[in-house]
């Protein structure tokens, strides 16, 4: 049985520009799928069609079980859509956005008014209800248009890049709000640029590049592929690099020994893969001094998006600062409103 | 914890389409409203303009031109109003393309789109909540001509008429502004792509000369164009000066040229922009 979300074979040509070029999909119900790629990639053209606001040149899709491009409204009833920017009336108060939406979805008025009333309180907005949107901070306007997409808490829900530019509070306050929706059974298509955002919130993640789902599966799969966590050591001395290679290879793979330690002479930086976290670098840090090795820097790496492109392409995921996507804007010429790559 | 799932209230069954389409129209057109009375310097601008209008028209021109055989400045004065009136109701162009263009830029239309909404409603949301915008102009702008000596001739029903067929007139053309925000990148462009074209529409007509004093190849551009057939019913039914004497039907028959017109440019332009907006941002 198909997923609450299902899309075969999807192509749209800007022009030119093949935005999406032949992407499948498949989110099965009350999960998370985690659409990660860099600007330019697809994502948002890929959002913009099972939403039902772009027409592919090809393909097919199902939203909740239903044909995005023979039943466009009724896909509309069971969806909501948080996008990239805060698409919410800035002149109007956050309580009057909601209700409008809410009327919008067709419920009553009563039914409409209470609803807003709750999410903003649920949403850390119920003292800013009756101003103006435009007074609202980044992070406020970006929770109003979260509640908005909630307005009926649709089976379905689209994510854009919803903490781009985000602080990091207000982006833990928003993947609170994510679990919970998806621990009531919501179906849930996100897109991020960040590796530790999908990591953090998919059960699944496909990565995206040049119109094509390239690599699919959890985390740990794209994670083996990748390479995992390093732990990267700067040693002030270089006559300890031995003793300190000896040192970290008790944490690298086993079996492996001094092999698996990356040495760079010239910087005296030591990389190592590790399982473990954060913890772990405290007992490196412990172990080191130990042995009398004075340190510069020390740190957990994590893979980078770029890290995943560049095992998985072979190219770095962001080509130069504010490359844009095509029909991003659209095709027809809206301007753009993409933020510079991460 | 699942409160934001727990306490949604139920989609309700579709409505039908008519009934649908009506209070979806309203939602929007309250919003509009709304947005209005937040940024009133627009709507003061809005009315400041037709008044300069009228006061330049009246005491630069007055008097100038021959109006019924007179120069006499208060007949300009009367002959001009409905003109002005004319030319202030299709201004309302500029604000429906800009107001949509603002949506489409700032991502509204996107959302309304992902809505299970009625799909003209956004758009006749804006051009009802332009309409009321239009009729306070014009309410201002008859107190403005009644000061400076305009008056009405044939009654309060056949003044009322022409008021009617002006709203009509400036509805429909906002009409075409839907089109134009619909299809440009800005609010900019969509303010002056709605304005550039209305300045030949409003000076090749009856609103300011008389087309028998164009050149003959352009007269009866100006007796066709829709916009002269609502001057002229404005003055035939105010009782002012002025009237074309012609041939040409739209001037025989200026109430029903105008009706026609307004009626017919709605059903052109609204089927347009309709369309548009279903693959707007696409």
């Amino acid at each position: 049985m198909p997923g609450a979300i299902h899309a075969e074979g999807l192509v749209k040509t800007f022009g030119d520009v093949r935005a999406l070029d032949g992407v499948d999909l498949d989110v099965p119900e009350g999960t998370v799928l985690g659409l990660l790629g860099p600007n330019g990639a697809g994502k948002t053209t890929t959002v913009r069609v099972l939403t039902t606001l772009l027409r592919p040149d090809s393909g097919t899709a199902t939203v909740a079980g239903v044909d995005v491009l023979k039943h466009p409204d009724a896909v509309r009833r069971s969806i909501g859509l948080s996008g990239q920017f805060a698409a919410v009336d800035e002149y109007l108060t956050g309580r009057e956005n909601l209700q409008m939406v809410g009327r919008l979805y067709q419920l009553r008025a009563p039914a409409a008014k209470a609803r807003a009333g709750d999410l903003l309180d649920r949403f850390g907005l119920a003292d800013a209800a009756d101003r103006p949107a435009k007074t609202y901070s980044g992070g406020m306007r970006r929770r109003l248009d979260l509640a908005a997409a909630l307005v009926v808490s649709p089976p379905v829900m689209f994510m854009d890049e919803p903490t781009t530019g985000l602080d990091p509070r207000n982006r833990q306050a928003l993947w609170e709000v994510i679990k919970e929706l998806v621990a009531g059974g919501t179906t849930l298509l996100l897109t991020t640029q960040y590796l530790e955002e999908a990591d953090h919130l998919a059960h699944d993640i496909a990565v995206v590049d040049q119109g094509r789902v390239i690599a699919r599966g959890t985390s740990d799969q794209l994670k083996a592929r990748t390479g995992g966590e390093r732990v990267e050591v700067v040693v002030h001395d270089r006559d300890t690099i031995a003793a300190a290679r000896a040192v970290l290879a008790r944490y690298g793979p086993e079996g492996r020994g001094g092999d698996a330690v990356a040495v760079e002479d010239h910087t005296r930086r030591l990389t190592v893969p590790v399982t473990g976290g954060a913890k772990l670098l405290a007992e490196v840090i412990r172990d080191l001094d130990a042995i009398g090795a004075e340190i510069d820097d020390i740190g957990l790496r994590r893979p980078t998006l770029d890290d995943v492109f560049i095992s998985l392409t072979g190219h770095a995921a962001a080509p130069g600062e504010g490359r844009e996507e095509p029909g991003e804007g659209d095709g027809e010429g809206r301007p753009h409103r993409k933020e510079p790559a991460a | 914890m699942t409160t934001l799932i727990d306490t949604a209230p139920e989609v309700p069954a579709p409505r039908g389409g008519l009934a649908r389409s009506v209070a979806d129209s309203l939602v929007v057109t309250r919003r509009n409203l709304i947005r209005m009375t937040r940024i009133p310097e627009m709507v003061i601008f809005g009315l400041i303009q037709p008044v300069m209008f009228v006061i330049l028209f009246s005491y630069v021109f007055g008097g100038s031109l021959n109006i019924g055989g007179t120069t006499d400045a208060a007949a300009y004065r009367e002959f001009l109003m409905a003109g002005i009136f004319a030319q202030t109701v299709t201004f309302a162009t500029a604000g429906a393309g800009a107001g949509i263009a603002d949506d489409m830029s700032k991502g509204l239309v996107d959302r309304f789109r992902s809505l299970p909404m009625a799909r003209g409603a956004v758009l006749t949301g804006r051009t009802l909540a332009d309409l009321v915008q239009t009729t306070l102009t014009v309410v201002v702008l008859a107190v403005v001509g009644l000061l400076v000596g305009w008056r009405i001739h044939e009654g309060v029903p056949k003044a009322l008429g022409a008021f009617a067929l002006l709203l009509l007139l400036g509805y429909a053309f906002s009409w075409i502004g839907a089109l134009i925000g619909l299809s440009v990148r800005t609010p900019e462009a969509a303010t002056s792509g709605g304005l550039i074209w209305l300045f030949p529409v409003t000076f090749v007509s009856n609103a300011f000369v008389n087309p028998e004093q164009m050149a003959s190849w352009i007269r009866p551009i100006a007796e066709w164009n829709p916009f002269s057939a609502t001057v002229q019913a404005c003055r035939e039914l105010f009782g002012n000066p002025g009237v074309v004497q012609s041939d040409a039907w739209p001037m025989q028959h200026p109430v029903w040229a105008s009706l026609l017109w307004s009626l017919l440019i709605i059903a052109v332009f609204r089927t347009l922009a309709v369309r548009k907006y279903r693959s707007a941002t696409a």
